[in-house]
């Protein structure tokens, strides 16, 4: 058995992979809660319950997959130019800092100037919390990986100083949490007494947005050259490295609009658990989707009726909620196995 | 008895391309048999075959008389055949000793032995005349100090078939002498040896019999004592085809002049210029020579805007050069031709006309509003740079990588041609090409100097420079010397120039 | 006041917490280093880490002896240094995205697995963990004899890691085809190595490493198994041996003064901890190991052929 490269590839073939990577992980799921005892169909059909059985659960599964598609884009931005990017977990905590600082009152504007506002802070907050490590790649050939990586420990220690200092919400009767987010700056509901909010749609209008620029304009057009063969994009005339620390200002500011979102638009304040690991979820989001904006869209609430599902399947089949955690990293090894096919065919011979 | 080697009906192909087509050939011990053929005829995918590193379709290889097992060089290895690649397949971070280890010894021993393979080493390295330091790390040797190293790997597994590909491609006219000398003598000590080649030349010196490939499959086989040059020249290519001549030109203006520059090592295998004083008029080609890694691309960096001199000046069109950017250079009508095509110039996975117009991310003509690119425009652009340069694809949405290597630099030199450049960097441009790709690129160059471009063609092929170059610089160890009239110069002076005969200013 | 932060220094207590300090990062660290050397870049570090803590502790805590929960936390390292030679050694898929993928696979599994194991734990169960094994004669010795010679077996073990990887490396034909298979690897195939298996092997030997690091965490430095406990170790191996340029003996070097550094914040944050919050001395390893790697970078020379893929046969 050997792999030949293909000579063309049909461009439904990635979609296949990525649907077949998805179906792939929910077989490797269902072996696991038989391992863990219970029956997989009896799982999965409480787990369709748990996401989609009720108005709650509806919009709770949209709630949740709100910051994955941030941070889904985040991922799929960066990695489309090779730039691995994998600090938006504390980029994400920067743009909720970003937001705590200026929406508990030191600026107060009206509801349709106070939002924008907090989201472009916050969009700032979590490009520059990239910009150092995209300079130190480009200028200094400091591997990315793993100091975006070690930056999201350093950030969340900042976060917990805050919160336990400074920071802290003399109301909250001694638990590390920052002020209340303003009403002015609070995110709107989209559907009555639920907590899916406005920041939703946001998210599906950043992903179409992106995916525009991406595929329409010169700055798309570079970027993509960039990521697909950096030197030959530099011979060609494309100013990489700002090419590519646009990239990351934007991969890092999608991430920071997940923290802002999740505190004015879910919490109201921010907390030291705002993120149960969007950040690093957003990886296997990216490549669920394909690393296309819209392909985010629906890997993000593929991963989030998982997550809102298997919390309602851990609860009636009584198997560890890690389960779902497991199955967002399986997503991300199986992605993988399915681009490898989409560009080699195995041959039976020799 | 069995000759030293059989082959028997070997077919292979890629995808749809078929690289050799039933090709059978013997080699006898104390004989060299030459693989003459134009690039991309098949011949080193046919080494490969008979080496192990390729499974052939159909076909088999026979060692004295005894069938090898196919896809395995281990075996090739143990039946006696040693092959010295184009690319070296050395450890730059290891030492010369330990590079001949590799491969000597099972891997599951616990500890490596060393003493006896240095003995070996050494007594191989005088007996055929290829001494080295057994401890210097290989990163430090030159290219024909590595050559003799891969020899001599050979030789320590105790190799009786020889096949080496390409051998002379990047070495000065004195080293290939010197290579000539120890094939001599291990053929008389009773080795074979394949040679592969495409310099007629030096096939005729060295071999006893010569077997033309073409489009994969075999032309002919001759005895070198009964072949002409004339008659081999058209069993290559197939039908005539001439490369153009250089005729007189008329000089313009200095378009290019640096003035004492001066650069930084980048990294291990740069090499750093060292006081480099040239101009290069309009409608003049300068031909750069040197054995590779003397400085040359670090030469072409500084003029195309990649590399930013440490000290010294660049003066484009007699302007001073402050920004040192490939952009900033190509808006002052610079255009380079980078060495590696297929990782400095295409981006592959682009279709095409992507490629085609990815020099033009400036250009006002191909960009809407908001910063739009607009696509029929940038399609029917390509689609005129690839018609005019005669670049054949299937589809202008194909993937770049699917073009032949000819078909890649005809794109690439095609589409920085269609800005009118007025000084052209050309590294290795013709490398690795067909008979009528080298061609057309030579018009290419030779219609731009007679539009009065500057063009800096740097190549390891002598040929080329002395057909194009108006005037001609040897680099040596990051210095270039004062440039020649092509006139003036023979290829033996300019052999022992590249091995750095006259640059002793240091 | 300065006095303070200087006496630490001819602590025995602050020497004898720097070895163990050291222990689990010079584990994870020649790990990665034999993996880097073949080429293959293994960003599982994390995960692996954190499934050999949980393995090794499980083993022992289900009734093994100490030594089998070593060698089952080697094994299970073993077996994810397998699935992620697979994935990028054999099928050429990206390495950074692997490793982050097998980082999340590992971790997640194994808490899954521990969930699964013990449903309902609140508080987490311990285990009689290593205890500390005096040598004899020096262990007495005033100063040195608690600082170097009162640790545990498992101690002893990682530091003889060194010698071990100094050997593989150095002294093998094995290590010698590791060496050329990520500077060249077209230097082993002509001499018909199999590229992909000896690639294979160092990353299941790398892994193995890496997961008796995790390991150490749960079966000497504590006696239990935590949530999250591995804490950036591993990111922090990884910029550790870019630091040791890929060095075995660079890597103690590193590891020891990473650990120093680490040891001494817990002791200066003691004495300053009223002036500077706790929060700033905990950010200090993952600062300095960035810092670390911004030295180190500029001069360092990068296996040659790291980060690419080898395929058989294929055109180049």
């Amino acid at each position: 058995m050997r792999f030949e490269a293909r000579e063309t590839i049909p461009h439904w073939l990635p979609w296949m992979a990525v649907a077949g990577a998805g179906i792939g992980t929910l077989c490797f799921a269902a072996i696991l809660i038989a391992a863990a005892g219970a029956s997989p169909l009896v799982g999965f059909r409480e787990l369709l319950i748990g996401a989609f059985g009720s108005r709650n659960a509806i919009t709770e599964t949209g709630a949740t997959a709100t910051p994955l598609i941030f941070t889904g884009l985040a991922a799929a931005i960066a990695f489309r130019a090779k730039f691995w990017n994998i600090g938006a977990e504390g980029q994400l905590y920067a743009g909720a800092l970003a937001v705590t600082y200026f929406g508990t009152g030191l600026i107060e504007l009206p509801p349709f100037l106070m939002i924008p506002f907090l989201l472009i802070v916050a969009c700032v907050a979590g490009g520059l919390t990239l910009l150092p490590m995209v300079l130190l790649r480009q200028f200094m050939r400091v591997d990315e990986v793993v100091t975006t990586l070690l930056t999201n420990f350093v950030i969340i220690l900042l976060v917990s100083y805050l919160l336990e200092g400074p920071w802290k919400d003399p109301y909250s009767l001694g638990w590390p949490q920052g002020a209340a987010i303003i009403d002015a700056g609070a995110l709107p509901q989209l559907v009555p007494r639920s907590r899916l909010h406005l920041g939703f749609a946001i998210a599906v209008v950043s992903a179409i947005i992106i995916w525009l620029v991406q595929s329409r304009t010169v700055f798309g057009f570079a970027g993509k050259a960039v990521g697909l063969n950096q030197s030959a994009a530099r011979h060609a005339g494309i100013p990489v490295t700002k090419t590519i620390i646009c990239i990351g200002l934007l991969s890092g500011g999608m991430a920071g609009l997940a923290g802002a979102t999740e505190t004015i638009g879910l919490k109201g304040y921010l907390t030291l658990d705002l993120s149960p690991g969007f950040g690093y979820t957003g990886i296997a989001v990216a490549m669920l989707g394909n690393l296309h904006p819209i392909g985010v869209i629906f890997a993000a609430i593929f991963i989030a009726i998982i997550y809102v599902g298997a919390d309602a399947m851990s609860r009636a089949i009584d198997v560890p909620t890690y389960l779902a955690d497991v199955i967002v990293a399986t997503t991300v090894l199986a992605v993988l196995i399915g681009l490898v096919l989409v560009r080699y065919r195995v041959v039976m011979r020799g | 008895m069995a000759p030293l080697l059989e082959v028997l009906k070997i077919r292979k192909s890629f995808g749809s391309l078929v690289a050799n087509r039933d090709i059978s050939f013997n080699v006898d011990s104390g004989e060299v048999l030459a693989i003459l053929g134009e690039n991309g005829a098949g011949k080193t995918t046919l080494m490969n075959i008979i080496f192990g590193h390729y499974l052939a379709d159909e076909g088999v290889v026979k060692c004295a008389g005894r069938e090898l097992r196919r896809g395995d060089p281990r075996a090739a290895i143990e039946a006696g055949i040693g092959m010295v690649h184009q690319h070296f397949t050395l450890a730059d971070n290891l030492t010369v000793l330990e590079n001949t280890l590799i491969g000597t010894q099972s891997l599951w021993k616990p500890m490596l032995s060393t003493a006896e393979a240095r003995q070996k080493l050494v007594a191989l390295a005088v007996q055929f005349g290829l001494e080295m330091n057994p401890d210097a790390y290989v990163h430090q040797m030159s290219v024909g100090e590595k050559q003799r190293l891969e020899i001599l790997k050979t030789l320590i597994n105790d190799c009786r078939l020889l096949i080496l590909d390409e051998p002379t491609a990047s070495l000065t006219p004195q080293e290939s002498d010197g290579l000539f000398g120890s094939i001599r003598k291990m053929v008389s000590s009773g080795l074979g040896v394949i040679i592969i080649s495409h310099k007629l030349n030096e096939i005729m010196r060295i071999s006893d019999r010569i077997i033309v490939l073409r489009a994969g499959e075999t032309v002919g086989t001759v005895r070198t004592a009964d072949a002409s040059k004339r008659q081999l020249g058209e069993m290559i290519v197939g039908q005539k085809i001439t490369r153009p001549e250089r005729r007189s030109s008329r000089m313009f203006h200095p378009k290019i002049k640096l003035e004492n520059i001066c650069t930084r090592k980048t990294n291990l295998q740069a090499t750093s210029l060292k006081n480099i004083d040239l101009t290069v008029r309009g409608g003049e080609i300068m031909g750069v020579v040197g054995v590779a890694g003397n400085g040359q691309r670090s030469l072409a960096e500084v003029m195309s805007g990649h590399s930013k001199p440490t000290s010294g000046n660049v003066t484009i069109k007699g302007i001073r050069a402050f920004e040192h950017t490939p952009m900033s250079f190509m808006e002052a009508g610079v255009a380079y031709i980078p060495e590696d095509r297929n990782n400095d110039g295409i981006v592959g996975d682009m279709s095409v006309w992507e490629n085609a117009v990815l020099t033009e991310t400036q250009n006002a003509h191909l960009i809407g509003k908001m910063a739009m690119v607009k696509t029929s425009q940038c399609r029917s652009s390509a689609e005129k740079i690839c018609s005019a340069n005669d670049v054949r694809f299937q589809s202008i949405n194909q993937p770049a990588r699917l073009l032949s290597g000819g078909n890649i630099q005809k794109l690439l030199i095609g589409r920085w041609f269609a800005r009118s450049p007025e000084i052209i960097v050309a590294c290795q441009p013709s490398r690795g090409l067909d008979e009528g790709a080298i061609s057309a690129i030579h018009r290419s160059l030779l219609a731009a100097r007679g539009g009065g471009a500057a063009v800096i063609l740097i190549s390891e092929d002598l040929d080329e420079i002395l057909a194009l170059s108006d005037s001609i610089i040897v680099m040596y160890d990051g210095y270039a010397s004062e440039p020649f009239e092509n006139r003036n110069v023979d290829i033996a002076s300019l052999g022992m120039m590249m091995a750095g005969d006259g640059f002793n200013a240091v | 006041m300065i006095f303070d932060f200087l006496e630490v220094l001819v602590n025995a207590g602050f020497w004898a917490a720097t070895i163990r300090i050291a222990c689990p990062l010079l584990l994870a660290t020649l790990g990665e280093l034999v993996c880097e050397r073949a080429g293959v870049l293994n960003l599982g570090i994390e995960g692996i880490m954190s499934i050999g803590a949980m393995v090794g502790w499980t083993a022992v805590y289900m009734g093994a002896d100490l030594s089998t929960g070593i060698l089952a936390a080697a094994l299970v390292g073993a077996a994810f240094g397998l699935v992620h030679a697979g994935f990028t050694v054999y099928l050429g898929a990206s390495q950074h995205v692997t490793g982050i993928g097998i980082t999340l696979f590992a971790s997640s599994m194994g808490y899954f697995a521990f969930r699964l194991l013990l449903p309902s734990s609140t508080t987490p169960p311990k285990i009689i963990a290593f205890q500390p094994l005096d040598i004899p004669i020096f262990s007495e010795l005033p100063f040195l004899g608690e600082a170097f010679f009162q640790h545990t077996a498992f101690t002893y073990l990682a530091f003889l890691a060194v010698p071990f990887v100094l050997w593989l490396m150095n002294r093998t034909p094995f290590g010698l085809a590791v060496k050329v298979a990520g500077e060249n690897p077209m230097a082993l195939e002509a001499q018909g190595i199999d590229v992909l298996g000896v690639r294979t092997l160092a990353v299941i030997i790398g892994s193995a490493l890496m997961a008796l690091g995790g390991a150490y965490l749960t079966m000497s430095a504590f006696d239990a198994f935590y949530f999250g406990m591995v804490n950036g170790r591993g990111w922090i191996a990884v910029a550790l041996v870019i630091f040791a340029s890929w060095r075995p003996s660079k890597a103690l070097l590193g590891a020891l003064l990473f650990a120093g550094l680490d040891a001494y914040q817990v002791r200066a944050q003691q004495l300053a901890g009223a002036v500077i919050p706790y929060q700033f001395f905990l950010m200090l390893p993952y600062l300095l190991s960035i810092v670390a790697m911004v030295v180190a970078a500029k001069s360092t020379r990068y296996p040659k052929a790291l980060l690419t893929p080898f395929r058989r046969g294929e055109r180049h």
